[in-house]
C-alpha cells in the first residue's frame, strides 16, 4: 500500500472556508461542512457556524478541538453576562471574549474564527479573529483554507448596503466557488441569517450549488449516457435530428459522436434527403466537455 | 533499452550537499488520487476520477488518468503526474520495439505488469522513485488480468485492485460485491458505488471520472462525466440541536 492514505491519528482540522458579511439590516455568516483527519474526510456534513446567543453565532476553522473549547467557554461566559446584564448581550462583546481567549492563549491555539450577530445597538457587525488574537470589525470577512481562493472574487463583487437575498446569494456562490478549488472544504453549504427578526438556517446541498469550470452536470450512471444512444457496434452513439425539410436540405439529420481519447470529440453527420437518396457526409470538430 | 537515468556533470556549486540530493524525488507535486480496478465477465474495467491535486489545491479537473498501452492492456496511474507522464513514454516506447519486431506477437498485460515492476523497483533502490501507484489491465488470447504496482515495488494481482484511498473505501465493498461474471452494466454500477464513496471521503477527488475497458476486442476509455451525490439525509440538515459547539 503507498503512504498517501492519510494519516487517521492526525489532529480534527477543519479545512474549511468560513465568510461572514453584513448587509443592509444584518449578517449573513456562511461555511462550508468538511471536516477531515489528514486526507481521509471524517464528517462531510459538519456544521461550523456554533451558537453563542440567541443573537451572536460563530464561525469557526482550523483545529476543531481548540475552536470547539473556545466556543464553549464563551457561550458560558455569555450566559452569565446576559443574567447580569438583563438583556442580550452586544455582538462587540461577544467578539471581544473570543479575542480574549484567543489571544491570552495564542501559543497553544490554532483556530480562526468569525463572530457575527445583530444587536438593537450597533445593528448587525461581523468581527474577524484570525490566528493570534487580532480583532477586526469589518464589513465582510473570510476564513479558513478556502478562504485563499475568494480574495479577488470579493475584491471584485463586494459592494456596501446589499439586501438580505443578494448578501445571501454573494455568500453562497462563494463558498461554493472555494469548494471546486480546497481540497479541505467540501460538503454543504450551510448559512445563517441574523438580523432584528431572529435567526435563520439554511442548506444548500452540493447539487443546488452551480457548476463551475470544468465541472459537468451529475448523473446516476455513465450508463444513463450509453443507453440515451443506439447501440454501439464501433464506438458510437447516434441520436435523430428532424429538421426542416425540401428538395435541397436533408429531412433527416443524424449525428453521431465518437469520443476519442487524445482528440477532441467529432460530430459526423449522416443525413438523407427528403426522397431517401443521397447521403452527405461532413465533420464538425467540437471543444472538448 | 535501459530505464533512463539522467546523470548530467556534477555541480560544483554547493559542495557541502550531496550531488544525488539534487537527483532523487522527494515528494510529489501535482498528484492523482485512486484508481479502482474489476475483472469482469467480457475483461476489465478500471475508473479513475480526473483530478490533479497540487496540495490541498485541485488545481487540475480533467487530467486523463487511464490510457491504454498496446493492444491488449490498460493502465491507470495515481501519485505524481509527471512520473505517470514518463512511464507512458516508457510504455510507448516498449510498445513500439514490440511492434518494430513485426512477428506477430504483442506484449499482454501480464509482460507489461512485469516490464513496470523492474522499472519501479530499480527506481526505488536508486532511491530516486517514480512517484505513483499503478494499476495494470488487460486481456490477451481470453485470459483476464489485473495487477497492481507501487512505487517501492510492491506488485500483485488479483480479481479487484485499488490504489490509495481506493484500498481503504474500495476494497472493502469489491469483496462485498464483486462475483464472477459481473456484465459490463453491474461492472460499472460497482465502479460507481466505489467512485463515489471515495468522491465523499477522500479529500483530494474531484467529481469527474473516467471509466475504461477492455476486452478481447479492444479498448475503450468513456468520455468523463459527473457522480451525483446525495445530502438529504435528516441527520445533516441540523447536525447540532441539542449539542452546539460539536460538529
Amino acid at each position: 500500500m503507498d503512504g498517501i492514505s492519510g494519516d487517521l491519528n492526525a489532529p480534527h482540522s477543519m479545512g474549511t472556508t468560513i465568510i461572514g458579511v453584513t448587509y443592509n439590516g444584518g449578517v449573513v455568516l456562511g461555511a462550508d461542512s468538511r471536516t477531515s483527519t489528514g486526507m481521509y474526510v471524517a464528517n462531510r456534513a459538519s456544521d461550523k457556524i456554533t451558537q453563542l446567543t440567541d443573537n451572536v453565532y460563530l464561525c469557526r476553522s482550523g483545529s476543531a478541538a481548540d475552536s470547539q473549547i473556545v466556543s464553549d467557554y464563551v457561550r458560558h461566559f455569555l450566559h452569565q453576562h446576559t443574567i447580569q446584564l438583563g438583556q442580550p448581550s452586544t455582538v462587540k462583546v461577544a467578539a471581544n471574549l473570543v479575542r480574549l481567549l484567543a489571544y491570552n492563549n495564542k501559543n497553544m491555539l490554532q483556530t480562526g474564527m468569525i463572530v457575527g450577530g445583530w444587536d438593537k445597538y450597533e445593528g448587525g457587525k461581523i468581527y474577524g479573529i484570525p490566528l493570534g488574537g487580532t480583532i477586526l470589525e469589518q464589513p465582510f470577512t473570510i476564513g479558513g483554507s478556502g478562504s485563499t481562493y475568494l480574495y479577488g472574487f470579493f475584491d471584485q463583487v463586494w459592494k456596501e448596503g446589499m439586501t438580505q437575498d443578494e448578501a445571501e446569494k454573494l455568500v453562497v456562490k462563494a463558498v461554493s466557488l472555494a469548494i471546486a478549488r480546497d481540497g479541505a472544504s467540501g460538503g454543504v453549504v450551510r448559512t445563517v441569517t441574523i438580523n432584528k427578526d431572529g435567526v435563520t438556517r439554511k442548506f444548500y446541498p452540493g447539487d443546488t450549488l452551480p457548476l463551475w469550470h470544468e465541472e459537468l452536470e451529475p448523473k446516476d450512471s455513465m450508463l444513463d449516457m450509453l443507453s440515451s444512444a443506439s447501440p454501439e457496434p464501433m464506438g458510437f452513439d447516434a441520436f435523430a435530428l428532424l429538421t426542416t425539410s425540401n428538395k435541397q436540405l436533408p429531412a433527416v439529420v443524424l449525428a453521431t459522436n465518437h469520443y476519442c481519447v487524445q482528440n477532441a470529440p467529432i460530430l459526423l453527420f449522416h443525413s438523407i434527403t427528403a426522397s431517401g437518396q443521397e447521403i452527405i457526409t461532413w465533420d464538425v470538430q467540437l471543444s472538448p466537455y | 533499452m535501459n530505464v533512463a537515468d539522467s546523470s548530467p556533470a556534477p555541480a560544483m556549486n554547493n559542495l557541502l550537499a550531496s550531488n544525488a540530493d539534487s537527483q532523487r524525488t522527494l515528494y510529489p507535486y501535482v498528484t492523482g488520487t485512486s484508481v479502482v480496478g474489476i475483472k469482469y465477465k467480457d475483461g476489465i474495467l478500471l475508473a479513475a476520477d480526473m483530478g490533479g491535486s497540487y496540495g490541498s489545491t485541485l488545481r487540475y479537473k480533467t487530467v486523463e488518468r487511464l490510457k491504454s498501452v498496446g493492444k491488449h492492456s490498460i493502465i491507470g496511474a495515481s501519485g505524481e503526474i509527471s512520473d505517470f507522464q514518463e512511464i507512458m513514454r516508457y510504455l510507448d516506447e516498449l510498445i513500439l520495439y514490440d511492434n518494430m519486431w513485426d512477428d506477430g506477437n504483442s506484449l499482454g498485460p501480464k509482460e507489461v505488469h512485469n516490464y513496470l515492476t523492474r522499472v519501479m523497483y530499480n527506481r526505488r533502490n536508486k532511491f530516486n522513485p517514480l512517484w505513483n501507484s499503478l494499476v495494470l489491465g488487460g486481456v490477451k488470447n481470453g485470459q483476464k488480468y489485473l495487477g497492481t504496482v507501487n512505487m517501492i515495488g510492491v506488485h500483485y494481482e488479483d480479481d479487484h485492485v485499488a490504489t490509495g484511498f481506493g484500498n481503504h473505501l474500495a476494497r472493502p465493498i469489491l469483496r462485498d460485491e464483486w462475483h464472477e461474471n459481473l456484465t459490463f452494466e453491474e461492472g460499472v454500477k460497482l465502479l460507481e458505488k466505489c467512485m463515489r464513496v471515495l468522491l465523499y471521503r477522500d479529500r483530494s477527488a474531484v467529481n469527474k471520472l473516467q471509466i475504461a475497458r477492455i476486452t478481447q476486442d479492444g479498448v475503450k476509455v468513456f468520455p468523463p462525466y459527473s457522480l451525483k451525490t446525495f445530502w438529504n439525509f435528516n441527520a445533516f440538515q441540523n447536525p447540532t440541536v441539542g449539542a452546539e459547539g460539536s460538529w
